[in-house]
């Protein structure tokens, strides 16, 4: 099994993209990064609706551009979802979604019924798309895209154009594809939050270069690139709902190396969530407190200090168990404690977010 | 009965002419646009002046130059003379290709602001929807435009229908030939027949005014983008 290897070189004027990538063959890879650091512009690269001079690049062991040839994009097996859905207006759903499907001749992994289903819009296929509202439109887009069953689905920050509102509403389309498909999926985004809660590997872009690429977890965990996701530096653990306290309205969730108690999400014992732990919230304590309103303390090892963006402090990262966690601390209070790697603490989480 | 039968004779072969020129341009105008619409040559510029040139141009100089090439001396005359079928002014297939150059940016500037209006992404979601751009132009970039195609061809059916200065260059005035209804109400005119000049300019003014009404009444609203 090969992944994608991505090799693009480009130059246009005011901007250079120069990445050299190579992405898994499963999940969600999110593509993050500000306005103008080239996301966008590789995903287009990729579907080969940009063509950069010099690349190579390979899909599960399809070459579709290297020195000697070129595809062009209705030869790539792939799905495209843009940021407006672009739905063809003179097509109703159903035949916007039969548009793709007459013309493809992709092995059928995922059924038209099959697409319609995850994305519920079965109510909508007689419609005209001036007639859908934005979060519907982009539902039949992703159906559209998804219906051609694609060797690799490519999004291009698909929520960007809804509000919050209608944000809250695919998303949890967005992660029954992820559960359900094996499909890979390139996912371009800006979004903290969209990107805490669906990917699974994260390449994180500056100025048309890659800055870092990997599993999400150990990513953001990294101290010689802090990568901030939103205003502050922090790990996203997958974890699994074991328990809930009615009484409480909370909620016992399970990482490898321990758990946590959270805000009970509504999910049920068994389910597979996400928490977000920030950098700030943690706390550390050589022994083991009990005094204290903080509920979440867990047994952990030091394993990597660094200066953190302030020269007034550190940023620790800790072993929980096999999971790893961020801790920002004055560097006072590090040399105080005499921290050290290896050395065993307790950690103490003030908040937990539950993201999904 | 109201026209003459060479009034009758005149308006059917205006009507031929004007369908056929019609037909004519939507063949040859609609790739034209749609280069015109999308490509970035730095001769762009230089090909649409030259499209809108009988816009402005007397229909006379038109039809002179005209004339000179499709003459016995000029490149079109010898090679129309070389493929055997004689000389093309003063016959209706000479009109038609006069008229196709003379109705030229009717056809063909609608549809260039039609297509340019669609915008490069409906063209590229098809694409990753596997169209080729053949596929593409004609399932997604022709029905877009449609509204656009309707007012062109509506224009230069109009248009040919309304010409005067360059059939009177290239065709001349030969009954059932190359007289149409404009050159005929001229004839009319020339002969003191007023009655018979009305008659006829009353059908044509009628017939301007009923395309005119299709045109901004009935015009079908461009389909909302989504």
């Amino acid at each position: 099994m090969s992944g994608i290897q991505a090799r693009f070189k480009l130059d246009w004027p005011g901007f250079t993209l120069d990445v050299d990538l190579d992405l898994p063959a499963r999940g969600i890879t999110a593509l993050f990064g500000h306005s103008g650091s080239g996301k966008t512009t590789l995903l287009r690269c990729i579907a080969g609706l940009e063509r950069a001079p010099q690349g190579q690049l390979e899909v599960l062991g399809e070459t579709w551009q290297d020195s000697r040839q070129w595809l062009p994009t209705h030869q790539r097996s792939l799905g495209y979802v843009f940021q407006e859905a672009s739905l063809f207006p003179h097509l109703t759903v159903l035949g916007n979604l039969r548009y793709g499907l007459k013309r493809s001749s992709d092995a059928q992994r995922v059924s038209l019924d099959q697409a319609i289903e995850l994305l519920g819009i079965n109510h909508l296929l007689e419609r005209k798309p001036d007639r859908l509202s934005g979060g519907e439109r982009q539902r039949v887009g992703m159906a559209r895209a998804l219906a051609l069953s694609p060797r690799l689905l490519l999004m291009d920050e698909p929520l960007a154009a809804l509000d919050l509102k209608r944000k809250q509403e695919i998303l949890p389309y967005l992660e029954r594809l992820h559960a359900e498909l094996e499909i890979p999926v390139l996912y371009v985004s800006h979004s903290p939050d969209e990107v805490a809660r669906l990917a699974d590997h994260i390449v994180v872009m500056e100025a048309g270069r890659v800055m870092a690429s990997g599993p999400l977890t150990d990513t953001l965990a990294r101290l010689d690139l802090p990568i901030q996701l939103g205003e502050d530096a922090g790990v996203v653990l997958d974890a699994v709902v074991a328990e809930r306290d009615a009484a409480w309205h909370l909620a016992r969730v399970a990482f490898p190396g321990g758990s946590l108690w959270v805000r009970d999400g509504g999910h049920a014992p068994g389910q597979a969530v996400r928490v977000r732990i920030l950098a700030r919230d943690v706390s550390i304590a050589l022994q083991r407190t009990t005094h204290t309103s903080i509920q979440n303390c867990l047994s952990a090892v030091v394993d990597d200090i660094a200066d953190d963006h302030h020269p007034a402090l550190s940023l620790i990262r800790l072993k929980v168990g096999g999971s790893p966690v961020l801790a920002r601390l004055t560097r006072r209070a590090a040399v105080g404690l005499g921290l050290l790697p290896g050395l065993p603490v307790w950690v103490q989480i003030k908040a937990v977010a539950l993201v999904g | 009965m109201l026209l003459s039968s060479g009034d009758l004779q005149a308006i059917w072969l205006t009507v031929r002419l004007a369908g056929i020129v019609t037909l004519i341009l939507l063949l040859f105008g609609t790739p034209l646009a749609w280069w015109l619409a999308r490509s970035k040559a730095w001769w762009k510029g230089p090909l649409g002046a030259v499209v809108a040139l009988p816009l402005v141009l007397p229909p006379s100089v038109l039809g002179f130059y005209l004339l000179l090439a499709m003459g016995p001396n000029g490149p079109v005359g010898q090679f129309t003379q070389t493929l055997g079928l004689g000389l093309l002014p003063f016959t209706f297939w000479g009109l038609v290709i006069a008229s196709v150059f003379y109705s030229l940016p009717f056809m063909v500037q609608p549809l260039q602001t039609a297509f340019e209006a669609i915008g490069e992404r409906p063209l590229e979601v098809a694409a990753t929807l596997r169209a080729s751009p053949l596929d593409a132009f004609f399932t997604v970039a022709v029905p877009l435009a449609m509204p656009g195609f309707l007012t062109a061809s509506i224009l230069t059916f109009a248009h040919t229908v309304g010409e005067f200065g360059v059939v009177l260059m290239i065709g001349g005035n030969l009954p059932g030939v190359t007289r149409v209804a404009s050159v005929q109400i001229y004839d009319h005119v020339e002969a003191m027949e007023y009655m018979d000049a009305h008659r006829l300019s009353a059908v044509m003014l009628v017939f301007s005014f009923l395309v005119l009404l299709a045109l901004y009444a009935w015009r079908p609203k461009p389909v909302r983008g989504a």
